[in-house]
């Protein structure tokens, strides 16, 4: 195969959870409710997977259970942040820092042990002849194909529907929403809660595809990364898509500079998402300097409808 | 007639001229409590154990016996209390850094990277001038671990400073960095040539340790956290640049009216947040492992922001809570024995933050009938 | 006239009523058994000063808020409003003086946001219900473009887009808070064209307001509030303003002017050509000129959004400059720093407290400190001198007369009076010789905002400089000795005290330098 094929396969394979999570952090963000809880929710996502799959050898089990998780710790963040107004931060960080917690404790008896999946892919073979991008498409797991969707679905939602039109409302100016009928705290709950629900399906692809192995930690940050993800994306699932990719590649970029034989030590190679991460978020802030960056203006701001005291 | 609760008898008592209401409850936020009370933190911790006993039942434990296990084993013998003061200094000092940062708003959560870099700076002392007298290795060291520690957190506040940029994402990302970096100089270059691929580096000399007390591993690393913690207390009360920080933490956007120049105080900060981070560095390197080695944290950094909130910044509070989160990871580790895994303390950890905040929140709130 | 007949027709319709409302937040009762009626087809003016529960009352007509007790009819019927979407349903709708728009959303999308009708919302949809929006726009002579996000609409299209709104979605009785604080007074004019085509429609108008001109311009009946009570309902034609002062006030008050106007002294602050950028880079203002003598108070009027904020945050250093000069007591000054305009004896009232003038959770002297505490008088070798500093602030406190339980207790926690004369305690104990003061009455009642014309003039009488940046026009022409109109980042107009008039300086807060001729 040709280089820029194998490129993007890995570039899809490594940025598919990414994307997953980069989604749901949209989903939280759009509704005005900052999601800091992306790494841990990732590895619930993962764990609870894992422990599913090996207990039942069920697919479709395990993916419930994760979204029945992910989607209990987005209840229970949403609660903090729309129904006690917490500080969002810190609920987020209290979301990582339970579900990294809480995953290890749950993992332990299953760590390193391989699981075994298979993960359905689509069979196109009608599509191999294209070039470059044939190969890629004729042989893509459920998840890709899922992601996809996922990434058309959610732009039609937020500019073509009624409900688009809310969310929008909701994370920028929730007052006016609810002038105007819309329930804001029943919608912040659900947008928390689908979002979550998205980030424990990345934890889940990562392990079910990804690395088909659980071990602690194992994101290894790249529910943080997905965090800066939907800032690079400024908000909207098409652009999420080239950004969670430009990121897959990144994480393999360090493998495969390694297989060429270079004497760069792993380590150092190791860095490089963490790296361009932050050098990305400077140069988007440098460049926006002068402008607004797309943010969500009501971003992490509990509402309250009687804001008199 | 059966009996009505007050609040319905009430509104039925009010007769026709009262608006009918249905009988609810609602929460509304009462603004003569605009602080949370003392006894939040106690009560989140208490209903985080609970909580913990429930998975841990689940597991097939008594979780009354795995708890006293976990108690006698961090406080019940002097080894005990003198191991969960060990681990009480990198969690005071790194906590007492977030804290800081926490005070201007700062949402430094990197003192795990900053904690390493640390390490490695004090250890660059000795690898590089490994005939040093104690006299001159061990301030040498000090120093080194603190500028390291200092310079991670700037690589977070300069990207804030000059380009907007959020600091959690770069804090986080700059632990992974740190980490990274730690196990390049344990894997590679600094690896004991005689340590059987044991990745970390030779033994520090007598000259290159801390003294410690007695026959216990308690180092003088405690004296440096209680000093640091000192000095913060009187600094926030007493001095013009503590004022400074209470303004900046009040009201950021009064503070620059009061011609406080918010960036150069960021920079400030984040070199104190990450320097005292690197002490705890130095120290635990020089006072407890006596080498740089793999995975020399077991997550103080991530711990020491769950310090920080629970003492609610508040230097005494620093203290207790820095304690009893020792207690909890050398509990954590006394229970392994029973088969329980000693991430059950991480676990607990992050129970008790969720309990935390949502006690606070909920205390200002009052329960108000009516619809 | 034609007045006359709808008042015949439409007097015995009662469309809202609402009796004995009590609303409390907390400790205060902003609606004390409140009884209102509103007839439809008549404009109704809810007259009251600030905090007199006026925005209360109709928040919970709109269901913003929800009533402690008390009924509400609408048409008739006992209603229960619990929220915005109940009000409209029965017909009620708000236009809020902070304007309820989606500021990223065109202003059609605003349009329809509430709307349920259907989920998808493809472009022929939309185009559709442009054309259903622009309909109404041009019955009520309401113009607006339908296809821009609403940040690129001006202050008073966005307006247009609010009433738009409610009539969109069915309503009959339409509630205007404050609808004209933030127009010109042609703007003011075109907007009570558009009450009277509604009312014409039979739709009930109910505007709350402060200004008496206003309403005995636009109204039928008005009703007076005071203290969170109802004073009294009457008919237009029944009254006067001078009545209508002494209702809303509850004591005569005299409308006049202070008379003696000393002599200015010598020249204080020179502004020469000043360009400055806002925030996203726009244009803020542009070769501005302006004078402060000392001994005066110069006042600047102006729509908001003109330049006025950008203005004062140059001139106490929290904003830099792009091009001009400016010179303050004779001497040059080069680079922004709030430092040095505080060193230089530069005081600044800023437009809102809260945000930027006050830590709301510390207490008395920590705030009195702001801009002393690097003086050797309260901090030495570092540390601060606390108990000298409490000393300082206990005397300050008694000197101003700020109510509070003690030198401890959080400022947020004082009433905004006396938050607003610790401010003044603050910045005029340093002596200043130039006061930049940004709406310093804004949220206060009658009684403090007394008290801080008092300061302003003492200030002035004592030798210092004021610079009073004020959208309410009338408190400019009560203090200015000068009056100087801000348009689109540039002064149009300077008109001396004794022969400043209204119409003429509405005219150029329009961007009229005269009559019909566009300034800019």
């Amino acid at each position: 195969m040709e280089l820029t094929t194998q490129l993007l396969i890995a570039a899809i394979a490594a940025g598919t959870p990414l994307l997953f999570a980069t989604l749901g952090g949209i989903m939280n963000e759009r509704a005005g409710i900052i999601q800091l809880g992306a790494e841990g929710l990732m590895l619930m996502g993962a764990v609870t997977a894992c422990l599913t799959y090996l207990q039942t050898g069920s697919l479709s089990l395990a993916l419930l259970a994760v979204f029945g998780v992910s989607a209990a710790l987005g209840l229970i963040h949403a609660f903090l942040c729309v129904t006690l107004r917490a500080n969002q931060i810190v609920s987020g960080l209290a979301v990582t820092l339970f579900g990294t917690g809480f995953s290890a404790y749950l993992g332990k008896s299953v760590s390193g042990q391989p699981l075994g999946t298979t993960v359905p892919r689509l069979q196109l073979p009608w599509l191999e002849p294209i070039p470059v991008i044939g190969p890629i498409f004729a042989n893509l797991n459920l998840f890709t194909w899922v992601s996809f969707v996922l990434v058309i679905a959610m732009h039609v939602f937020i500019h073509r529907t009624s409900w688009g039109l809310h969310l929008r409302a909701l994370g920028d100016n929730p007052a006016t929403a609810d002038v105007m009928g819309i329930r804001v705290q029943l919608f912040r709950y659900g947008y928390v809660i689908v979002g979550a629900a998205l980030i424990g399906l990345a934890g889940a692809n990562m392990l079910l595809v990804y690395s088909p192995t659980w071990i602690e930690g194992m994101t290894a940050g790249r529910g943080w990364i997905a965090v800066a993800l939907v800032i690079f994306a400024r908000w909207n699932p098409i652009r999420a898509l080239f950004c969670a990719y430009f990121f897959g590649v990144l994480d393999t970029l360090g493998f495969r500079i390694q297989l060429t034989g270079s004497d760069i030590p792993p380590y150092f190679l190791k860095m490089i998402p963490y790296v361009v991460t932050i050098l990305v978020l400077m140069f988007l802030g440098w460049r926006n300097r002068n402008k607004p960056s797309g943010t969500p203006e009501a971003l992490g701001q509990p509402y309250i409808r009687e804001q008199r005291f | 007639m059966r009996q009505l609760p007050a609040t319905e008898a009430a509104a039925s008592q009010r007769g026709t001229s009262g608006m009918k209401r249905r009988f609810s409850f609602r929460l509304e936020l009462d603004p003569s409590r605009s602080s949370a009370p003392w006894w939040t933190p106690i009560l989140s911790v208490a209903l985080a154990l609970l909580l913990c006993a429930v998975f841990i039942a689940i597991n097939g434990m008594n979780p009354i016996t795995v708890y006293m296990r976990m108690v006698t084993g961090a406080f019940g013998s002097s080894f005990g209390i003198t191991e969960t003061l060990v681990k009480a200094i990198p969690l005071l000092l790194c906590g007492l850094g977030v804290a800081i940062a926490y005070r201007i708003s700062i949402w430094n959560i990197g003192a795990e990277g900053q904690f390493a870099a640390g390490a490695m700076g004090a250890t660059a002392v000795i690898i590089y001038f490994p005939d040093l007298p104690a006299v001159l290795t061990i301030p040498l060291m000090l120093v080194f671990g603190m500028l390291a520690g200092g310079f991670w957190g700037l690589l977070t506040a300069i990207p804030r400073t000059y380009f907007g940029v959020n600091e959690l994402i770069t804090s986080l990302m700059l632990n992974y960095v740190a980490l990274l970096a730690l196990d390049y100089f344990v894997f590679g270059p600094w690896k004991d040539p005689q340590g059987f691929n044991f990745p970390g580096t030779p033994m520090f000399t007598e000259a290159q340790s801390l003294p410690v007390l007695g026959t216990t591993r308690l180092h003088l690393g405690l004296v440096f956290a209680l000093i640091a913690i000192l000095l913060y207390f009187l600094t926030i009360r007493y001095t013009k640049w503590g004022y400074e920080l209470r303004l900046i933490g009040a009201n950021s956007n009064a503070a620059k009216n009061a011609g406080i120049n918010i960036n150069k105080h960021i920079l400030i900060v984040m070199l104190i947040s990450g320097g005292l981070a690197g002490i705890a560095g130095m120290a635990e390197v020089s006072g407890v492992t006596h080498r740089l080695m793999y995975g020399i944290s077991p997550g103080y950094g991530y711990t020491a922001i769950i310090v920080a909130w629970l003492a609610k910044l508040n230097p005494l509070g620093l203290i207790v809570s820095s304690v009893l989160f020792g207690g909890l990871i050398v509990g954590g580790y006394s229970v392994q024995t029973m088969g329980l895994p000693s991430s059950i303390s991480s676990m607990l950890q992050g129970a008790i933050l969720f309990f935390l905040i949502a006690g606070d929140m909920l205390s200002k709130f009052r329960l108000r009938s009516g619809g | 006239m034609l007045k006359g007949a709808t008042e015949l027709r439409s007097s015995f319709i009662v469309s809202v009523d609402m009796q004995g409302i009590v609303k409390r937040f907390g400790p205060v009762i902003a609606n004390d058994h409140v009884n209102f009626q509103v007839y439809a087809g008549e404009i109704h003016a809810l007259l009251g000063e600030n905090g007199a529960g006026k925005s209360t009352t109709m928040s919970m007509l709109s269901g913003v808020y929800r009533a402690d007790a008390g009924d509400i009819s609408i048409d008739g019927k006992r209603v229960r409003i619990h929220s915005p979407k109940d009000a409209m349903a029965l017909g009620v709708g708000m236009v809020f003086q902070n304007f309820r728009l989606v500021q990223s959303l065109t202003a059609a999308e605003n349009v329809v946001l509430g709307e349920k009708s259907s989920f998808w919302r493809g472009a022929r949809w939309m185009k559709e219900k442009q054309r259903e929006i622009e309909a109404i726009s041009e019955r009520f002579g309401l113009a607006f473009p339908v296809d821009r996000p609403i940040w690129q609409l001006s202050v008073g299209e966005q307006q247009r887009v609010e009433i738009v709104k409610t009539l969109y979605r069915g309503a009959r009785i339409i509630i205007l808070d404050e609808p004209t604080s933030v127009l010109t007074p042609g703007e003011a004019e075109q907007l009570f064209q558009t009450l009277e085509r509604m009312k014409r429609e039979g739709k009930s108008v109910i505007i709350t307001t402060h200004k008496l001109k206003e309403v005995m311009a636009t109204s039928d009946r008005i009703s007076v509030m005071r203290k969170g009570k109802m004073i009294t309902t009457i008919n237009k034609s029944e009254t006067n303003e001078r009545e209508l002062a002494r209702l809303m006030v509850g004591r005569e008050i005299v409308l006049t002017k202070q008379q003696k106007r000393p002599i200015p002294g010598k020249l204080l602050l020179n502004v020469q050509q000043l360009d400055v950028e806002a925030d996203h880079g726009r244009k803020a203002l542009s070769a501005l000129q302006l004078r402060v003598h000392e001994g005066e108070i110069v006042g600047v009027a102006g729509v908001a959004g003109n330049g006025q904020k950008e203005l004062a945050e140059v001139l106490t250093g929290l904003r830099a400059w792009k091009g001009g000069s400016i010179h303050f007591n004779g001497k040059e000054i080069k680079t922004a720093s709030v430092r040095s305009a505080i060193e230089a004896g530069i005081s600044h009232i800023p437009e809102n407290r809260m945000k930027s003038g006050l830590a709301g959770s510390l207490g008395i002297v920590d705030n009195l400190l702001f801009k002393s505490y690097r003086t050797e008088d309260h901090s030495r070798l570092g540390f601060l001198r606390a108990s000298k500093n409490r000393m300082w602030s206990q005397e300050l406190v008694e000197q101003f007369d700020v109510k509070t339980p003690d030198l401890e207790t959080p400022v947020q926690q004082l009433s905004g009076g006396n938050q607003q004369k610790l401010l003044f305690a603050r910045e005029i104990t340093r002596k200043p010789r130039l006061m930049v003061a940004v709406h310093p009455t804004q949220g206060l009642d009658i009684g403090a905002t007394e008290g801080v014309h008092r300061l302003l003039n003492e200030l002035r009488n004592s030798g210092s400089g004021v610079l009073l940046i004020s959208e309410d026009l009338d408190e400019v022409l009560q203090l200015s000795d000068r009056v100087l109109v801000i348009y689109n980042g540039q002064i149009i107009g300077e008109i001396s005290a004794e022969h400043a008039d209204r119409e003429r300086i509405g005219m150029l807060m329009a961007g009229l330098s005269t009559a019909g001729e566009a300034a800019v």
